[in-house]
């Protein structure tokens, strides 16, 4: 055998390896929560708060997390929705071209990458000179800036993938910016739009570190934006945190209860987005 | 000749430091096609583009000159250029329907400009789709989307969509050569037939449709117009030199 064979051969054991790597860390993880999650899953976990006792080993569950959870993603995902929609159709169809769009690009690019702690912080601040505690408010704040650089870049992605000529079919008709941006450069795009929250949406339910001094905890269910909620990520982190088993599966329980939303949520993003490509342009 | 619709007056193009066209001055005749020809390359697209000023949609692009239209310069200041572009219509060289069905297709001018009924709505897109010759086709299907039509379809469908916010002026660029010879065809009988109520501009590099169906010709070389009037006289009496070896097949 040759020396370009055995290179070939080399990476391409490479790339397998790697491979392998990424679907065996899933299945691993997958099978981990499920395979200590799903005993201590019952219906009363779902349905019920915490009762007195609970993180000793009592009875309760963790319908306060599940439903915090819930609202605060969604909160931040609409309104990370709303904003990140207007940067990339403003990135898109106003400014394209001008210098700006590259600081604009940039600036996402970094904000990506800082840590969701620092969001928390930063959040946190913002709440100490709004004079605002830790509360649901606070908590979608963050997790807004947490979620609006991710879904808004991975819009400004798709839109660029939009033909120049179907841009210029609606200008030619007389359209203005936002016409052709609005009635054709959102429905072109619409099942990458719905990936872009998808992605945002994932990653904001799945936070901890934005939410723990935002968000804070309790055992109640949200009632209120200025109040405390519980998230499903904390759950899992004070669950687990405990010295007492029962409790630290429960944690497990709780993780496959997050991962199971996250799924249901992706599922249903996926065929809503195939009935939405019936009219996508190629 | 007839009255003229739209007056050029010392146009200029320019990307960046290439200039596209230069120093252009040509009449357009009302309701007949007039025919843009030359080798690739030559700016005739541009010319035609910078009509309704669709050019300024690349960036970096720079014009000068006038192109009067009715009485009125489409690039001075205070012209709305969508109101340009509605009364100059453009049918591309490829069809690209909207991401939408075959009637709302149709519809989407119309409702820009405020046609929100149903049944106004319902006439408009029946009147345009059989000028367009595509109604018959579709009639029964008009939720579908545009884009489970055939290519030949689509560029009716185009033509169709482009007539419906009522132009004046109607650009066509190249706008067979994505198509099968018969669809076409089609195309080119619709075109004969608009020019009655339309005022064409036709952009081609193939001579013989040009032939078919141009009243007035227009030949560019290099970004300049060389020779320009009546198709009669431009095919048979080419007074250039350029022109004639052109017609003749010496260069594309």
């Amino acid at each position: 055998m040759n020396r370009k064979h055995l290179e070939e051969r080399f990476f391409l054991g490479l790339m397998i390896a790697a491979m392998v790597i990424v679907i065996g860390s899933l299945v691993m993880i997958l099978g981990t929560v499920v395979v200590k999650g799903l005993p201590a899953l019952n219906l009363a976990m779902l349905t019920q708060v915490p009762r007195g006792g609970y993180y000793l080993g009592k009875e309760g569950g963790i319908l306060n997390a599940i439903a915090g959870s819930l609202a605060l993603a969604g909160g931040a995902t609409l309104l990370s929705f709303v904003f990140s929609l207007a940067v990339a159709l403003y990135l898109q169809n106003f400014i394209a071209g001008s210098r700006w769009v590259h600081v604009v690009r940039l600036s996402l690019d970094v904000l990506w990458g800082v840590p969701s702690i620092v969001y928390g912080a930063f959040g946190f601040t913002l709440m100490l000179f709004l004079g605002l505690g830790a509360s649901l408010l606070g908590g979608i704040i963050a997790l807004t800036l947490l979620e609006l650089p991710i879904m808004a870049r991975a819009m400004d992605e798709v839109m660029s993938m939009t033909p120049f000529e179907l841009k210029e079919a609606s200008y030619a008709l007389g359209a203005t910016r936002l016409e052709t941006a609005a009635k054709v450069m959102v429905r072109q795009t619409m099942p990458g739009l719905l990936t872009a929250l998808l992605l945002g949406f994932g990653r904001g339910i799945g936070d901890a570190a934005s939410v723990l001094f935002t968000a804070g905890y309790t055992d109640r269910l949200p009632t209120s934006l200025l109040r405390p909620v519980a998230s499903l990520p904390l759950a899992v982190f004070f669950q687990l945190g405990t010295p007492i088993p029962q409790v630290q599966e429960r944690a497990y329980a709780s993780a496959l209860v997050l991962t199971m939303i996250i799924l249901a949520i992706s599922l249903t993003a996926r065929l809503l987005a195939q009935r939405l490509t019936r009219h996508v342009i190629r | 000749m007839s009255a003229s619709i739209i007056q050029i007056q010392g146009l200029n193009v320019a990307y960046g430091n290439q200039r596209a066209v230069r120093d252009v001055t040509v009449d357009i005749p009302a309701r007949q096609i007039t025919a843009i020809i030359g080798p690739s390359g030559c700016g005739k697209t541009t010319l035609l583009r910078s009509i309704s000023r669709l050019v300024e949609l690349t960036e970096g692009v720079q014009v000068w000159g006038q192109v009067v239209f009715e009485g009125q310069d489409v690039y001075s200041a205070h012209v709305d250029v969508t109101d340009v572009r509605k009364r100059i219509g453009l049918l591309a060289q490829r069809p690209f329907p909207l991401p939408m069905s075959i009637y709302d297709n149709v519809a989407y001018g119309p409702r820009l400009y405020g046609i929100h009924k149903r049944e106004t709505l319902n006439a408009i897109v029946e009147k345009q789709l059989r000028a367009a010759g595509l109604w018959d086709e579709v009639k029964d299907r008009l939720r579908a989307p545009a884009l489970t039509l055939s290519i030949g379809q689509q560029q009716r469908l185009c033509l169709a969509r482009g007539l419906a916010v009522e132009p004046e002026v109607l650009l066509c660029d190249e706008v067979t050569s994505a198509l099968d010879p018969i669809s076409a065809q089609r195309i080119e009988g619709r075109l004969l037939e608009l020019k009655a109520d339309y005022s064409i501009v036709l952009v081609t590099h193939i001579l013989r449709q040009a032939r078919r169906l141009a009243d007035y010709v227009i030949f560019m070389y290099m970004g300049e117009l060389i020779e320009h009037g009546p198709a009669n006289q431009v095919f048979h009496r080419p007074q250039q030199e350029k022109t004639r070896a052109y017609l003749e097949g010496e260069f594309y």
